[in-house]
């Protein structure tokens, strides 16, 4: 008896109790209400994103370092940008950087689409062959930075011993890691390899959606493969594709791990890509002021090129 | 009734409270209590958790060990320690460290500590108090007690050496017999000799030494060459005056005498090498002589393919300004962040003690101990000590400022660039470096 009325007075409670949360979002103007609902996403952004970013920006002027909290903060002006923007080492971490990006999306960009036209194509198993394509960009950067080193491996690397039977030459004549002119291709190599699927999935998603009326239409005009290739196909395509390289591009430059498990940026600073050197320089050297300073140099430049290529894209989708 | 029960309540808590306070740390008082201790994952961490199960018996304070591999080391532990994190409550941090963590409070300074638990600096090798425990250096401010003595070495293929078809080929060559180098020339004469032969049927190579890019390597093999060539970090008689000293004709002699060394006689592959590549190059048999630390050496001895009768063991060979090699090894320091400091100091006082380093020893360990070292039956004791003792006679080290990591990556780069990737020569290099480590002591406020 006593349990009865119990749950019956909390079944009351909730009667009373809902008509009255109700009323009061019920008495909310839409504009409230849509404030209500993003508001926690925007403190979000602004506690992890936006005030990261200012405090970035402040530290670059300064001569702060996070390992040593109780020196005296200066106020440096723009010294570190100064100094970061004439600093050969840095212009030549730029050039690996952008050797690595350029190289990268090209190779992915070309094979990415010859890959998903062929994908495109209804053959037999075509499932089965996507989903082993699409399996190398599953795959941990960690994982792939240490496999392919030991794919590299002069003595006992399948990637030198594949290239010593086709050469006829010897499978320890040549080291890819350690090579300063085979080096920036080793790490080309292996991130066109874990990236090209992706891509070509971009590209795919680009192809599925002609319309095969436009190829129909082009058929009873009796244009050629070629033809219809070049004039349906690339331009239909091309907003996807140029997407494709804004992703691959912008990570690109970002790129960290898996050159840090290859080469370590090494031999010398033959592959050292701006990430790179801005670790070493905020995690290892904590120059935390100076590495802000070059961090800051390092967005604006991709925010840059970004916003530069998206007007592009828009172009390209408005013709 | 209720106010006899609470009187008892009250006075029991009044009792366990006093025996709290009076025990102290015993270990009825410390049991449950566990303290973490943070080092590099190596075969003398493993010793060293097989030795703290003594003290977690006798004191009754558990031992939890944060091990992370070398590669990964410094990065981890130093972020932590600047992150003000109290994951480890001891350390057994790098001797280089030792400046920024005195300097920015990391460590807790032990000399009080040391005093009022009879603990004498007196009574460890003096090479390693100077690297492991004092900053500034040869000042009696101490912040860690000596735990790993340690120092560059070298392993050789002692039952390669002794084939005759072998001996009587490099005698043919080199017009002596085969034994082991006393010089850095007579070294580059046997990898060179060994560099490319079959051996069994098989490929061998030269030597495997450090030429890794992302730490430290290629810094803690080129100082063995450096040093026995004349390099000095700075004028001894002016700190921080490196023009002339860093950079000194005979320094580039030496650092041409490393690049030389890589280019003729390591192993195809070899351009990233650190410890654990060189363990893998030894212990493959793919290399006649490994430059490695010592740490290393007794599972080396235990390694059934290539430990026993056929390895060998020696120290640095002399160059032509002297005999020196590049000093390894850190001591043991509580952590300033801890919470449990008291546990952490009660852990030092322990592995302080004479059988404990005796014990660690025996382990796998290297103590620093003199009790230890100065026994007359240590250099037979393994058949690495004698080198060991040897080695830890004519260590040096590199910088340990505060800017130390700094400093090392200037080197890392300068030198990676010239013997791995062929830039410049080695003049340039060392002029580079002297340029970059002033520049690094200017930003310190250091007057040179």
């Amino acid at each position: 008896m006593n349990d009865l009325s119990a749950s019956s007075r909390i079944n009351y409670q909730a009667v009373m109790v809902r008509p009255s949360v109700e009323r009061r979002i019920r008495g909310l103007s839409d504009k409230a209400l849509a404030w209500l609902f993003i508001t926690p996403t925007i403190v979000l952004l602004l506690a992890i994103n936006i005030f990261p970013l200012l405090w970035t920006i402040y530290l670059s002027f300064t001569n702060y370092r996070a390992n040593r909290p109780n020196a005296p903060t200066i106020w440096l002006g723009t010294d570190w940008y100064q100094s970061i923007l004439t600093d050969p080492d840095i212009w030549a971490a730029m050039q690996v950087t952008a050797h690595f990006v350029i190289w990268t999306v090209v190779i992915e960009t070309v094979l990415g689409f010859g890959l998903a036209f062929l994908i495109d194509k209804k053959f037999r198993g075509h499932g089965i062959w996507t989903t082993i394509i699409l399996l190398p960009m599953m795959l941990s950067p960690a994982v792939v930075g240490n496999f392919w080193t030991f794919l590299y491996q002069p003595q006992i690397g399948l990637f030198n011993y594949v290239v010593a039977f086709f050469t006829s030459g010897d499978a320890s004549s040549f080291q890819m890691l350690g090579d300063v002119r085979l080096s920036p291709w080793a790490i080309v190599i292996v991130d066109a390899w874990m990236w090209t699927p992706y891509v070509m999935l971009i590209c795919l998603a680009g192809l599925r959606s002609i319309p095969d009326y436009i190829y129909e239409a082009a058929e009873v005009d009796r244009a050629s493969k070629w033809r219809q290739f070049w004039s349906i196909t690339l331009p239909m395509a091309l907003p996807f594709i140029m997407l494709a390289v804004l992703f691959r591009g912008i990570e690109n430059f970002k790129m960290f791990d898996m050159v840090n498990l290859l080469t370590g940026g090494g031999p010398g600073s033959t592959t050292e890509v701006a990430s790179i050197t801005l670790k070493r320089a905020a995690f290892e050297s904590w120059r935390t002021g100076y590495s802000s300073a070059f961090a800051i140099i390092l967005f604006v430049t991709v925010f840059g090129l970004a916003n530069i290529y998206v007007k592009a894209l828009n172009k390209v989708k408005s013709r | 009734m209720k106010r006899t029960l609470k009187a008892l309540v009250f006075a029991c808590g009044a009792v366990a409270s006093a025996f709290g306070i009076a025990a102290g740390t015993t270990p009825a008082q410390a049991q449950g209590k566990t303290i973490t201790l943070c080092w590099a994952a190596w075969d003398p961490a493993n010793a060293l958790v097989e030795l703290s199960k003594d003290f977690t018996a006798k004191t009754g304070i558990g031992m939890k060990f944060e091990f992370v591999p070398w590669t990964n080391y410094a990065d981890r532990f130093l972020n932590e320690l600047n992150s003000r994190g109290s994951l480890c409550d001891l350390i057994i941090g790098d001797s280089q460290w030792i400046g920024g963590a005195a300097e920015n409070g990391q460590y807790v300074k032990l000399n009080d500590f040391f005093k009022k638990e009879g603990i004498s600096m007196d009574d460890y090798m003096p090479a390693t108090v100077v690297g492991y425990s004092e900053w500034p250096k040869n000042t009696p401010n101490y912040w860690a007690l000596p735990a790993m003595g340690d120092a560059v070495g070298w392993t050789y293929r002692k039952d390669w050496f002794a084939r005759p078809d072998v001996q009587k080929d490099f005698k043919a060559k080199y017009g002596r017999d085969l034994a082991v180098p006393k010089t850095l020339d007579e070294l580059r004469d046997i990898a060179q000799f060994f560099q490319g032969r079959e051996i069994d049927g098989k490929k061998v190579y030269g030597a495997s030494i450090y030429t890794e890019r992302g730490s430290e390597g290629i810094t803690m093999g080129v100082s063995n060459y450096l040093y026995d060539y004349g390099f000095k970090y700075d004028d001894p008689k002016k700190p921080y005056a490196m023009d002339g000293f860093v950079n000194s004709p005979v320094a580039v002699k030496g650092l041409e005498a490393y690049k030389d060394l890589y280019k003729c006689c390591t192993p195809p592959g070899a351009s990233n090498s650190y410890m654990s590549e060189g363990l893998d190059a030894f212990k493959s048999g793919q290399v006649a002589l490994q430059m490695n630390f010592f740490a290393f050496f007794p599972g080396l001895y235990k390694d059934p393919n290539v430990g026993g009768d056929r390895i060998g063991f020696f120290v640095n060979p002399a160059g032509p300004a002297g005999q020196a090699t590049q000093l390894g090894g850190q001591g043991i320091s509580v952590v300033s962040y801890s919470k449990n400091q008291d546990e952490a100091l009660q852990y030092i006082k322990w592995f302080s003690g004479a059988d404990v380093q005796k014990k660690w020893w025996a382990l796998g360990g290297y103590s620093c101990a003199k009790s230890v070292l100065n026994d007359p039956s240590f250099p037979n004791s393994a058949p690495f000590a004698k080198e060991f003792l040897q080695s830890m006679g004519m260590v040096m080290d590199f910088w340990a400022e505060p800017s130390y990591a700094q400093l090392l990556q200037a080197e890392q780069k300068r030198v990676h660039d010239y013997v791995v990737a062929d830039k410049g020569t080695a003049k340039e290099a060392l002029d580079g470096l002297v340029k970059d480590w002033k520049a690094i002591f200017k930003e310190e406020g250091k007057k040179f």
